[in-house]
Parts: C-alpha cells; sequence; structure tokens
C-alpha cells in the first residue's frame, strides 16, 4: 500500500515538498478501528478533497492532523520536519487550522470571542475587546461577509448558516499554512457556498494547503484538485481530478456503483385519501399556510435558508404552533399544541438538528430508539408488563430495519457516526407506529450510501401507506424523491409544482420570482 | 452597539460594558416591597434610616466575597460546595495562628491563604484529572476539612489582635472597610470575568469544555485556577469573618449556610448553573437581595423558621421568572 501512495504523489507532485505529510497513522477506538495504516501527502498551494462514506476515517484523519487526537502510531511531518500534537493548541502554533463538521461556537458569547477564543489579544495582561472586535471586523471582512454578521453579536443570535461563517472567519484567523474544512458547507445556502468557494481559492493561491472533506461530490468536482479515497479506515487511493469522473469516486468509495440514487417515484395508485390538512394556518412566523398531504406520498418542501422551511415543521409538530387557521388530521380537526399532542397523534418528526434535538447522546442506542414508545405509555406499564421483554425484540428488529451498524446496541449514541445516529432517530420515529412523518433535512452532512440507504427507507415509509413532508436544502435531492413539490419563500408557500420538476421551476418559486408573475396573471384575469 | 462613539464618556462606556443584569430590578423591587411593608407593619426604618441600608451591605460582605469566587467556578461549569468549610478552617486557623499579636498577622493572613490555595488546587485537579464530578469532588474536600478541624478544634480557639479588627469594624470616611473590600473583590471578579484572557477562557470552558479545548485553551489549567480564586475568596470571607468575632469558630463556615447561600444567590444573579453564562454584578445583587430580605424579616420580626420558608420561595420564583422570560424570547 506505502508504494501506491508513493507512486501517486510522486507522479503528481514532482519534487516539491509536501506542507504536511502523514505516515502509516493508526487510531483504534472501543470496538472500531477508525484508522489503519494511513499515509497522506498535502502539497502548498493545493486543494485536496477527502472522500468516503461514513466511518470511513476522514473526521479521524482530520482531528489528529489537528491535534485533538493522538493516534496510536504513525508519523506527522510539517514541511519535511517530524511533529507531534499533544494538544489543540500546539497543532495551532506550527500553522494548522481546522472547522469542525460539527459546530464549535459557544452560545453565550460575542462573535469576537468565539473567533479568538483560545488566543485574544490583550494589552498589559488586560483583554483588548476594541482589538478584538477589530480583528475580527478584519476577518470577516476577508470572507466578505462583515454586513452579516457583527463581531458583538452573540452566537446564539446567529442563523445556522452564520455561525458557519463565524467557523470559518475563525479558522482563517489564524492564518494557518494548513487548512482543513471538514464539511464547511453542510449548512449553507447557495450564495454562501459561492463566497467559501472564492475564499477557498484565494486561500489556495496564497500557497495555504486545503483539505477539503465533503460528501458532495459535485462540489468536490467543482474546487478540488486532488481527491482521496478513504474506505474503512484505510487508504483506497489519490486521483487527480481531470482523471476521474463522480462515478469512479463512488464506485471506490462504495467498493461498488450506485446506478441510481434514488428510488422510484411513487404511482398515482399508491396515493391515498388527506391525511393532513392545513388551512389558511399562520403563527408567530409563518403567513397563510395552505396544503395536503395524501397517504403514501413524499411531499418536498424546498425553499432558500430562512425561508420558513424549519418552521413549518415545527409548527405542524408543535413545537412552534400554528395560532390561527385550521389543521385536519385524517379528517378531523385538531390543533397541535406541543409535540406530546403530535406523537400521541401519530406524527414523527426528524429534525435537522440531531444533536440537540433528535438523539440523546449520552444514553445507549436501545433507549434512544425506545424513547417515542415509553413516552406514549405510563411509566410502569413499560417497564413492568411487557417493556423489556417488547424492547428486547423490538430494539434487534428496527437496528435491521433502519441497518444501523454497531457491535451493540448498549453503545452511547453519541459514539456512532452521524449517518448512523440519524437512523437511530429514523427508528425512534418507526417504533412509535407513526403514520405522518415530517423530515427536515434527512441527509446533511451524511455520506453518499447512507444517504441512499435513507432515501430508500423514506420511500419504504411511503410504501406502508405513511404520508412523509421532506423538508430539505438540496435540489436534487427534493426533486429525486419528492411526489409533489412545495417551494417557501418568506414565511408562505409560494407555490407548488409536479413531481420531477426542474431545478430552475422551484429556484423561480424560492427567489420570489414566479410568485410575482402569478400575482400579475392573476390580476390580468381579473380585468 | 457594534461600535462606541467617541461623543460617549469612559463612565457610559463602562455602564454598556457591563450590561446591568436585569436582577438589579428584581433588588429594587425586593427592597421597595419590603420598605413598604417595613412602613406599614413596623416602624419603618428601612426607608427612614441610611444606617440600615448600610447594615444590609456590611451584613452581605462575607456572603458577598464568597459568591464572587462561587460565580467563577460556576461560569467554568463546576461547582464548590466545601468554601463553607474553607471559611471555617480560615477563621479558626488564623485566630490560633494570630493569637492575639499583631505581629503575627501577616504570617497568619498568608498561612490561611496558602491553604486556601491547597484547597482550591485540590479541588481543581480532582475535578480535571481524577474526572470527578465536581459537587462530589468539592463535597469530599468539605467532609476532609470538616474531619480535620472537628479533631483539632472544638470551641473558640486564639484571637484576634484589635489591630486586625480595623478589618471588620473599621470605616474610610463614612464607608466600612468591609464594603470597601466586598466592592473590590467585585471589581476584580469583574475584570477577571471580562477583561482578561482567563475570563474568557474561563466562559469558554463552562460554555463547551471541547470547544475550548479545540480551540487551543488550556482547559484544566483554567478550571484549576478558578477553583484557586474560589478558594481565596472563601478565605478572605474567613477573615473578615474572624475578625468580627474576634476569635475563630469551627462553626462559623456551616452556621452562615456559606456553600449553599453562594451558589443560591449566583444563581439568582443570573448565572447559569450549566456554565458558560453569568457575570459577579448579578451575583452582587442576589445577594443584596438576601440582605434585604433579611433585614425586612427582621424588621418585621418573622419568625425564623418562617423566614427560611420565606427565603426559599422567594429563590425558586427569581430563577423561574428568568427561565420564563428567557423562553420567551427564544419563542
Amino acid at each position: 500500500m506505502a508504494n501506491e501512495i508513493n507512486q501517486t504523489s510522486s507522479q503528481n507532485s514532482g519534487n516539491i515538498q509536501p506542507t504536511m505529510e502523514v505516515q502509516n497513522i493508526s487510531k483504534r477506538f472501543p470496538g472500531v478501528v477508525a484508522l489503519d495504516d494511513v499515509s497522506l501527502q498535502f502539497f502548498p498551494g493545493e486543494i485536496h478533497a477527502i472522500v468516503g462514506e461514513n466511518g470511513a476515517g476522514k473526521s479521524t484523519l482530520m482531528k489528529i492532523m489537528s491535534g485533538a487526537y493522538i493516534p496510536d502510531s504513525g508519523k506527522i511531518y510539517l514541511d519535511g520536519g517530524k511533529v507531534s500534537f499533544a494538544h489543540p493548541r500546539e497543532a495551532q502554533k506550527k500553522g494548522i487550522s481546522i472547522i469542525y463538521q460539527e459546530f464549535n461556537l459557544l452560545p453565550e458569547r460575542t462573535v469576537a470571542h468565539n473567533i479568538f477564543l483560545g488566543r485574544e489579544p490583550s494589552k498589559f495582561g488586560a483583554l483588548d475587546v476594541r482589538q478584538m472586535n477589530k480583528q475580527a471586523r478584519e476577518v470577516l471582512m476577508e470572507i466578505g461577509v462583515e454586513k452579516m454578521v457583527s463581531p458583538t453579536a452573540l452566537a446564539s443570535g446567529l442563523s445556522v448558516a452564520e455561525q458557519q461563517l463565524v467557523e470559518i472567519a475563525k479558522a482563517i484567523s489564524f492564518n494557518a499554512k494548513v487548512l482543513i474544512m471538514d464539511e464547511p458547507t453542510a449548512a449553507l445556502s447557495f450564495t454562501e457556498v459561492k463566497l467559501l468557494h472564492d475564499l477557498v481559492s484565494r486561500l489556495k493561491q496564497k500557497g495555504m494547503s486545503i483539505i477539503f472533506i465533503s460528501h458532495r461530490l459535485v462540489e468536490v468536482f467543482d474546487i478540488a484538485e486532488k481527491i482521496t479515497v478513504l474506505k474503512d479506515g484505510k487508504f483506497i487511493k489519490t486521483v487527480d481530478k481531470k482523471d476521474v469522473t463522480p462515478a469512479d469516486i463512488v464506485y471506490l468509495m462504495v467498493g461498488r456503483t450506485l446506478d441510481h440514487y434514488f428510488p422510484p417515484l411513487g404511482k398515482p395508485e399508491d396515493f391515498g385519501e388527506v391525511v393532513l390538512k392545513i388551512n389558511d394556518a399562520s403563527n408567530e412566523c409563518l403567513k397563510d399556510i395552505n396544503f395536503e398531504l395524501r397517504k403514501g406520498e413524499v411531499l418536498g418542501v424546498a425553499g432558500l435558508q430562512g425561508s420558513g422551511r424549519t418552521e413549518l415543521a415545527q409548527a405542524l409538530f408543535g413545537v412552534v404552533p400554528f395560532k390561527s387557521g385550521k389543521m385536519e388530521l385524517h379528517g378531523k380537526g385538531i390543533a397541535i399544541k406541543s409535540p406530546a399532542k403530535a406523537i400521541k397523534n401519530k406524527m414523527g418528526f426528524v429534525t435537522e438538528d440531531r444533536k440537540s434535538e433528535g438523539i440523546t447522546p449520552r444514553q445507549p442506542i436501545r433507549d434512544n430508539m425506545l424513547l417515542t414508545v415509553r413516552s406514549t405509555q405510563f411509566l410502569l406499564s413499560s417497564i413492568l408488563k411487557d417493556g423489556i421483554r417488547k424492547s428486547r425484540k423490538l430494539v434487534p428488529m428496527l437496528g435491521k430495519q433502519v441497518d444501523i451498524r454497531t457491535d451493540s446496541f448498549d453503545r452511547e449514541a453519541q459514539f456512532l457516526s452521524g449517518g448512523n445516529q440519524q437512523k437511530v432517530v429514523l427508528a425512534k420515529w418507526l417504533a412509535s407506529d407513526a403514520d405522518v412523518f415530517i423530515f427536515d433535512e434527512p441527509t446533511r452532512g451524511i455520506d453518499v450510501e447512507s444517504k441512499a440507504s435513507i432515501h430508500d427507507m423514506i420511500r419504504d415509509l411511503t410504501r406502508r401507506g405513511i404520508a412523509v413532508l421532506m423538508i430539505s436544502s438540496e435540489l436534487p435531492e427534493i426533486i429525486g424523491m419528492s411526489d409533489r413539490i412545495l417551494v417557501m419563500a418568506e414565511w408562505q408557500i409560494a407555490g407548488e409544482l409536479p413531481a420531477k420538476s426542474s431545478e430552475q421551476a422551484i429556484m423561480l418559486f424560492a427567489t420570489g420570482h414566479s410568485k410575482n408573475a402569478q400575482k400579475n396573471s392573476e390580476l390580468a384575469g381579473k380585468e | 452597539m457594534t461600535t462606541v462613539t467617541a461623543s460617549e464618556n469612559g463612565f457610559r462606556r463602562i455602564l454598556r460594558s457591563i450590561h446591568i443584569p436585569p436582577v438589579y430590578f428584581f433588588l429594587i423591587l425586593v427592597f421597595l416591597i419590603g420598605g413598604t411593608l417595613d412602613q406599614i407593619l413596623a416602624d419603618g426604618q428601612i426607608f427612614k434610616n441610611p444606617a440600615i441600608m448600610l447594615n444590609i451591605v456590611v451584613r452581605s460582605v462575607a456572603l458577598g466575597i464568597v459568591a464572587v469566587g462561587q460565580s467563577l467556578v460556576i461560569i467554568g461549569a463546576s461547582i464548590d460546595l466545601s468554601v463553607a468549610y474553607t471559611i471555617s478552617i480560615t477563621a479558626v486557623m488564623s485566630s490560633y495562628l494570630m493569637q492575639g499579636k499583631t505581629e503575627n498577622v501577616p504570617l497568619a493572613i498568608l498561612g490561611v491563604f496558602g491553604i486556601g490555595a491547597l484547597i482550591g488546587v485540590a479541588n481543581g485537579l480532582t475535578i480535571t484529572k481524577l474526572h470527578v464530578n465536581p459537587f462530589i469532588a468539592t463535597l469530599g474536600t468539605s467532609l476532609i476539612i470538616k474531619g480535620i478541624i472537628n479533631a483539632t478544634f472544638s470551641n473558640y480557639t486564639g484571637s484576634v489582635p484589635e489591630s486586625f479588627q480595623f478589618f471588620g469594624y473599621g470605616t474610610i470616611g463614612p464607608i466600612p472597610v468591609s464594603i470597601i473590600i466586598l466592592f473590590l473583590t467585585v471589581l476584580a471578579g469583574w475584570f477577571i470575568l471580562a477583561r482578561t484572557k482567563f475570563g474568557s477562557h474561563l466562559y469558554g470552558v463552562g460554555g463547551n469544555t471541547e470547544v475550548a479545548r479545540l480551540s487551543g485553551v488550556r482547559t484544566d489549567r483554567v478550571l484549576i485556577g478558578a477553583h484557586v480564586m474560589c478558594s481565596m475568596t472563601a478565605v478572605l470571607a474567613g477573615l473578615f469573618l474572624v475578625s468580627l468575632m474576634q476569635s475563630g469558630a469551627p462553626w462559623v463556615g456551616p452556621n452562615g449556610i456559606y456553600d449553599l447561600n453562594s451558589i443560591a444567590t449566583t444563581v439568582i444573579g443570573g448565572t447559569a448553573l450549566a456554565g458558560g453564562k453569568g457575570g459577579v454584578w448579578g451575583t452582587l445583587a442576589g445577594v443584596l437581595i438576601f440582605g434585604v430580605l433579611d433585614t425586612t424579616f427582621n424588621q418585621l420580626g418573622v419568625n425564623p423558621y418562617l423566614k427560611t420558608v420565606l427565603q426559599g420561595a422567594i429563590i425558586v420564583l427569581a430563577v423561574a421568572s428568568y427561565t420564563i422570560r428567557s423562553k420567551k424570547e427564544v419563542a
């Protein structure tokens, strides 16, 4: 294997010395080998993408390179010299900066405090807040978002996308030689992604070595020059982008070709009666929501960041309930004022932010799966009667249904990869016998193969007569999965489109263009 | 909010950067209600007599000093249950070392601060290196100190010289020395939290230890530092109490419930028990609320048991009102 690496790198890069190099890195965790003898080289002025499915070891490798983990064996070289990091601070000092996949901001602190945490500017031993705010503004300006994000704003007041921009600002403020980005675009909308891509190319021209982890292959092919594939903790191959196609990469990642990304759409005979009907519903955010959801269909909800997609899901599920309007479930009028009531009425909600809303990380997988079942039963009946016996049967069955990869269901959910955590959330709702499912970004930050299996599961649900409302910011996912598409803009539903509508048609509604067009035509009709 | 204009003078800028915590409105409310009740039901001293207001503050000094330290560790998502017995050991040890002689004072002060540092380091190390839950770790420390002082001292021990009583009873102009020391302690706490790297790191550690660590903060050192500072404030409070009592007794700490009261006042002041949020100005208000309540109840001659019941109810109400408010802000 070592020979293979030397071959590829010598072919590609001639005699330039790599900025950073890892050799024969291995790392074990209880029950898994996360990295097995991985060697890689990263060169100055190069954007190097690392791809692989969940559990391939990408994030572990990045954490080792940034000093967050200490490898069991192997060496790290920086500019030709051997280094080892006992603390993230040491890696930072040597010029390695990283944007982590999970959000790493302190909600109760200002943007500037977050950016400079651990290396705040000081004067005569005292913190120089003014200087810190000034420098923070400069960094924000560098990535071109100084108008969106103020250095003195509290992180908790920022949207998910803005928080991600702050993370990026933090990472580049180190003036690092090596910049590692672990899924930096997962939370960003189109314009912000563009900003980031421009920034990355600028940093590259400065000679920075950029390591980019992404599940969006389109993006990888957009900006990376070199692509390394990892699988099951092992190095598979490093290739030049120009020599390969996305299909080749997928083949390397999963060891087989995925002939279609999406399961077939539902047929007209699959759709049953209207299960959920919303009439003129509004709350603090949303205005005049009207739609119907039928049995057996996937209703996709598209829209830009901040168009009210997530708020719609929260209103339906009673997190932030509707204040006015009518809601009908199975033909009966109902007001869902709390998630508990939603669950009682057999609704399931797979949230966008699984870390804070979907799973209880420190509980075993088993208990996570049984959370909804238990919440709808009396405390004693679930424990005494048949709770234990039932859970013994139910949990492995659910695990099999959603294909969770773990050696034991007693493992704490926090140790699972993102894709597997999402499957636990799914299992939780399957266990509750829900017949209306709301998915909010079901595959955000998840690798290609888990994505495909989650898509299959969603389609499976509809075949069992379950109605699915699926919110997604990824248009291919909306188009590939939806039997009908609702597009949201400015806190209302801007329009409805049939299955297989084009990205362009969706974007027209999402950006508000079609709405005006429609209004104009309506007005014209009245006259 | 983003820029400070040049027309603003220093004082306003400071006022702005402090962000007066909402608990001060609660303090004023408690004071007004207490004063009014006093006016109606008793002799109306609270509003009439400025000395009684001063007295409210003086009576809050010991708790105020410890609460500043407690705020630091709570902001770091830790807690310190050993402050009460740290106060006790300070009181007995300092009075034992002084033996009524002024020339012994510096050594005694050095000695008790040394003990305080030791307790703080022990707490910090147990929590960060042995990964013992802070509640249990400091409870353990507390029991150890308790055992040691109970085995060694059973009653008033030694005495402090008259010169040292200046701390407890002296005044500079019209202002009692003890109030100045309380104010300086709060000021120091504020400076550490808001104007030093250490403070910034402490908010990081309390907010999310892993985030802080990945940002390059030496999280263990920061938390140990906070615990040392907290123990130091307990020592300072102990010195103040012994100068009032003129001789150290082992029960001075636990009798004043300084452990739980310092936690309660910190939380009333708006510092989150989960860490990462809060400040010492709020804590000061929390302490003063306790002082006002105490004085009001004394004025009205409320039965001491009922007093405790009312105190408990008011703590719960105050904290509940914050949570409800902050929930509304979210929605």
